[in-house]
């Protein structure tokens, strides 16, 4: 073999293992699973293998199944609403701040290092009829009895937003710091007050970086389901819930895959939308 | 002035992210039987019992086995496919970099379902090679991403001199590009170990039975109600996921000042 052979052949060496690996692992399932939405679950329990178009029908007509999925990509469009106003402020005094920016990145991303569990359960020590709120409020006289805050809608969000800030702060900040800094000035030599440098500079040019997070937070946020089991009422399922409920309690199957390919597609479709217009390189500065 | 509002913001947000975590710390050293305000006084007791928790003890074993594994399995993978993306020009590289991250752009429920399926359907059911399975294919994405990253940063031109001074293309691999990487190879291992050791989603599908992971058995635990044990638990595991990331960064410092680089 030519040396030139050998050179091109040397990276699909290395490369295949782990093309493999995710072929095998996630592409050939994805496929399979399309195929077992159409099979049949039988009243005897086994699947029973043919083209049928049950689990569609109900997945796709059965207006239960269309609440929750709007309900989940309501949470999931407030939760990355308020990641925003929350971490762009946030990101945008990492970037700009004159102290050690490393320190200051590196605190904010160390609660993302800790366990999402742990994060998640966390709050029912501050909002908890025992937990830390309601002992303040208690303690100062304002409530003489503990309030019930837990378990709702409102809980799942705020489970979310905390789960997800960093995600928001880590990609804004790396589209910040691409900023030339002097750009601000040249617009405010120019005559712009502080604010409106940074409305029609700045903020354009960090938009990449607000729509990386975004991305993150609203597919992360529309896929849990563990944050609505641990913080939210029994009224406060997500589409992953059903999807864990379809496949583990049910153990309908052929009905769970029509169900994860419907949460695939529609999350799929925001991803696709997402890189045509802005390319997955700006979501993989952010991540690596 | 309008500086100080955007530090004054930041400083809440900075709050809201550690006060959680900040309280499951302090409630794990109340001395109170319930796992909760107020505190009645310090104690370990927590961290006793926790110590003397079977079941604890066991899904503390089973994530430590699953976690090296996984990074030892995805780390390979990940380093042989980042050096191919990073020292040869493949052609179809945007395609091939966008297939070896599609773990992560599907979401980890439909993930988690897929392969259940699958695999179950060729016979190998719920059990701890299918949660390996499924822990090296969405932590090989992470890996990918860091050990790509910090690779670019290493320069040929050692190399270079090294093979131009006679060296094999395998031996400047082990005696040049392998000691370079190391730092590189370690935080994409760290990376895997702490995904693996956190991962919850994924894992309720495809644990067998009986067998639970340190974050799968916290869930179980709070079907009840929040107890100390808990808290005591989140603290260990903060320590670390605090601790291993700043010891990993520790050595890798220590590395990379040894080979002068």
């Amino acid at each position: 073999m030519s040396i030139e052979a050998r050179e091109r052949r040397q990276p699909w060496i290395l490369l295949s293992p782990a093309l493999t690996t995710i072929g095998l692992l996630l592409f050939v399932p994805l496929l399979f699973i399309v195929v077992y939405s159409f099979w049949l679950r039988t009243a005897t329990g086994a699947d029973q293998a043919g083209f049928y178009l049950d689990n569609w029908r109900e997945a796709l007509s059965d207006p239960f199944y269309r609440d929750i999925l709007l309900f989940t990509l309501k949470i999931a469009a407030i939760t990355t609403l308020v990641c925003a106003v929350m971490g762009y402020p946030a990101a945008y005094f990492i970037a700009r701040s004159r102290g050690n920016k490393a320190i200051l990145l590196l605190l904010l991303m160390l609660p993302f290092w800790i366990s999402y569990i742990i994060r998640t359960m966390s709050w029912i020590n501050i909002l908890g009829v025992s937990g830390a709120l309601n002992s303040l409020l208690i303690w100062l006289g304002i409530i003489s009895e503990p309030m019930q805050m837990l378990y709702n809608q409102t809980t799942v969000i705020l489970g979310l937003v905390h789960f997800l800030l960093p995600f928001m702060i880590l990609n804004v900040f790396v589209s910040l710091e691409g900023i030339d800094v002097t750009l601000e000035d040249a617009a405010n030599s120019l005559g712009a007050t502080k604010w409106e440098a940074f409305l029609q500079v700045t903020l354009p040019l960090s938009l990449p970086g607000l729509a990386a997070g975004g991305l993150l937070c609203f597919v992360l946020g529309a896929g849990t389901y563990i944050t609505p089991l641990v913080l939210g009422g029994p009224t406060d399922a997500m589409f992953a819930n059903l999807v864990y409920e379809a496949i583990i309690t049910q153990l309908n199957w052929p009905l769970g895959s029509a169900l994860s390919l419907m949460l695939l597609v529609v999350l799929g479709v925001l991803v696709m939308i997402y890189n045509r217009y802005l390319g997955m390189a700006q979501l993989m500065k952010g991540l690596g | 002035m309008g500086w100080q509002l955007i530090r004054g913001y930041a400083l809440l947000v900075y709050v809201f992210m550690f006060l959680p975590v900040a309280v499951v710390v302090l409630l794990s050293f109340n001395a109170s039987q319930f796992g909760s305000f107020p505190i009645t006084g310090f104690s370990f007791r927590w961290f006793i019992e926790l110590a003397q928790n079977d079941a604890i003890l066991r899904a503390f074993r089973t994530s430590m086995v699953l976690g090296l594994l996984t990074a030892l399995i995805s780390t390979t993978l990940g380093v042989l496919a980042s050096l191919a993306l990073v020292r040869y020009r493949v052609p179809g590289e945007n395609v091939i970099s966008t297939l070896l991250i599609a773990p992560i752009l599907v979401p980890e429920v439909v993930l988690a379902v897929a392969l259940l399926l699958f695999l179950n359907f060729l016979g190998i059911n719920k059990s701890f090679a299918l949660l390996l399975f499924g822990h090296v294919l969405f932590t090989l994405p992470f890996v990918i991403l860091v050990v790509q990253a910090r690779l670019i940063a290493i320069r040929r031109d050692v190399e270079e001199a090294a093979m131009s001074l006679g060296a094999s293309p395998v031996q400047t691999f082990f005696q040049i590009t392998l000691p370079l990487m190391l730092p590189a190879v370690l935080a994409g291992a760290l990376f895997a170990f702490t995904i693996s050791f956190d991962d919850i989603t994924g894992t309720l599908f495809w644990k067998p039975g009986g067998v639970e992971t340190v974050p799968t058995q916290i869930f179980a635990m709070l079907r009840n109600s929040i107890s100390p044990e808990i808290n005591a638990l989140g603290t260990v595991m903060i320590a670390m996921t605090v601790g291993l990331p700043l010891l990993g960064a520790a050595i890798a410092r220590t590395i990379s000042r040894k080979s002068g680089v």
